[in-house]
């Protein structure tokens, strides 16, 4: 990944990453009452082949933080390298602070920037999503940054195909203060919607949660699914064709 | 062991007759005239202690720290000069973080002190560069369990059940020969640390001290940090009660 030099001799222009190889899909996260929920599929697809089917796209980092991330897989496990860097610095001081995820998603948006503004850009779509004590008592934080350094915070936070399909879920299903249970319930259906219509999903999720206490990532688990549609009982009914 | 090394103590480049490197000697004067520092080996990891002298009451407690985590698995106490002592926590910090970007692996101790020990052996062969005046003792814990390595102003680094340096080094070594190390927990390890550092400080020269105590064993999973308060406070008060029975005498 990244700027690749080509193969002829005498050294002409490097060229930059023009696309994704081994990508992951939609991530989805909403702040509930203790903290915030983020979910995924384990998938990582090369191409249209749904190629690894046990990848884990949601990480802790830090104590206050979790992130998940779709696209280019390797540029996702980079990322995670130099937030092990930055952890390590963080838990050295020894100063009784530590990063919070306002501050770890500040410092993503200035990697992916940067990186943008050279033509050279971490394929991703990071989510960010933590609990940190602050002044005003513990304070939820949810937001993304993308590959070209588009970043903001909000409520629920869709990537990928789930912009299209979730984002309008949350904002209709979405309130202030649910509970874990309500909370997974929604991520839930908006994760089953996406497993019937976003082709590189698969039915293998893995759910996160972040709150005072820290982070959890429960095992993998598949949704129930339901094909039982009367339509899809005889689909060439009323189909007129053309023998 | 005050010998004048007079024409052949100008430039650290410059052996004596006597095949000796006089600056790097004086170096180490500065290292000997520094708060003691302790480090040993116990049987589940390594304590590290250092008796911090505070030169003014308008100091915060806790700040000018002597004992730096290296890496995630080690620490270093700094006896001598402060701020050399923090240049080569810097280096030792740089050369585990870019160890571990080449081979994935967190950094041997071995390794480390290694390379802690090249580092302060370079700055005795320039004669643009001065030795560094202080002496490190590193403690870690790897696959290879507990180790203590202590490296000095000459570069030499060695690996340790048990070291001291600073003013009160004779007296802790004596004190440390005496310890059953090999029976030891850093639990119990602390509370001897303590002690040594409290008898060794000397009332009459240097006033207040504050008392640094740091561990990696398998009660902090492997992880260099500071003693916990409680235990902490334990330890200060069972070397207290110690000293106090020394003087009853």
């Amino acid at each position: 990944m990244g700027s690749q030099a080509p193969a002829a001799a005498g050294g002409g222009q490097t060229q930059r990453t023009q696309y994704p190889y081994v990508t992951g899909t939609s991530v989805i996260a909403l702040k509930y009452k203790d903290g915030v929920i983020m979910a995924c599929d384990t998938g990582a697809s090369y191409g249209s082949t749904l190629r690894y089917k046990s990848v884990e796209r949601i990480k802790a980092v830090g104590k206050h933080s979790l992130i998940g991330a779709s696209g280019e897989f390797s540029d996702f496990q980079e990322i995670l390298r130099y937030l092990d860097e930055l952890t390590l610095s963080d838990h050295m001081w020894d100063d009784g602070n530590s990063l919070g995820p306002k501050e770890i998603h500040s410092y993503l948006t200035r990697v992916m920037y940067n990186r943008r503004n050279k033509f050279d850009p971490l394929w991703n779509s990071l989510v960010l999503g933590g609990v940190k004590k602050g002044p005003k008592g513990d304070e939820k934080y949810l937001g993304m940054v993308n590959m070209i350094g588009t970043h903001f915070e909000e409520n629920h936070i869709a990537t990928g195909f789930g912009n299209h399909l979730a984002i309008p879920i949350l904002r209709a299903e979405w309130r202030e203060d649910m509970t874990f249970e309500e909370a997974v319930k929604l991520v839930e259906k908006c994760l089953l919607v996406l497993l019937y219509r976003d082709r590189s999903s698969i039915n293998k999720f893995q759910i996160a949660k972040i709150t005072t206490e820290g982070s959890t990532i429960y095992p993998p688990y598949s949704l129930k699914t339901y094909w039982g549609f009367s339509h899809f009982e005889n689909p060439a009914q009323g189909a007129v064709g053309s023998w | 062991m005050s010998s004048i090394g007079t024409g052949y103590d100008l430039s650290v480049t410059t052996f004596s007759p006597d095949g000796r490197v006089f600056q790097v000697e004086y170096a180490t004067k500065a290292v000997d005239n520094s708060g003691t520092i302790v480090g040993i080996k116990c049987k589940d990891g390594i304590v590290l202690g250092v008796e911090k002298l505070v030169t003014s009451k308008m100091m915060l407690e806790g700040s000018n720290r002597r004992i730096h985590s290296v890496h995630g698995h080690s620490g270093l106490a700094v006896a001598g000069l402060a701020a050399d002592g923090r240049q080569i926590v810097s280096r030792a910090k740089s050369e585990a973080a870019s160890y571990e970007k080449v081979y994935g692996e967190p950094i041997s101790v071995k390794e480390l002190a290694d390379r802690v020990g090249s580092y302060v052996h370079l700055c005795t062969l320039y004669w643009w560069l001065r030795p560094f005046g202080c002496g490190v003792i590193l403690g870690g814990y790897d696959r290879d369990g507990p180790q203590l390595y202590m490296i000095e102003p000459s570069g030499v680094s060695y690996k340790y059940f048990g070291a001291a340096l600073g003013k009160g080094r004779q007296a802790a070594k004596t004190e440390i020969e005496k310890l059953k190390l090999s029976e030891l927990t850093c639990r119990e390890g602390i509370i001897e640390v303590a002690k040594i550092i409290y008898g060794v400080h000397d009332e009459a020269k240097d006033k207040a001290f504050e008392l640094e105590l740091s561990w990696i064993c398998d009660e902090s999973k492997r992880q260099h940090q500071k003693v916990p308060n409680d235990l902490l406070e334990h330890a200060k008060a069972a070397a207290q009660a110690a000293l106090e029975e020394m003087d009853a005498d």
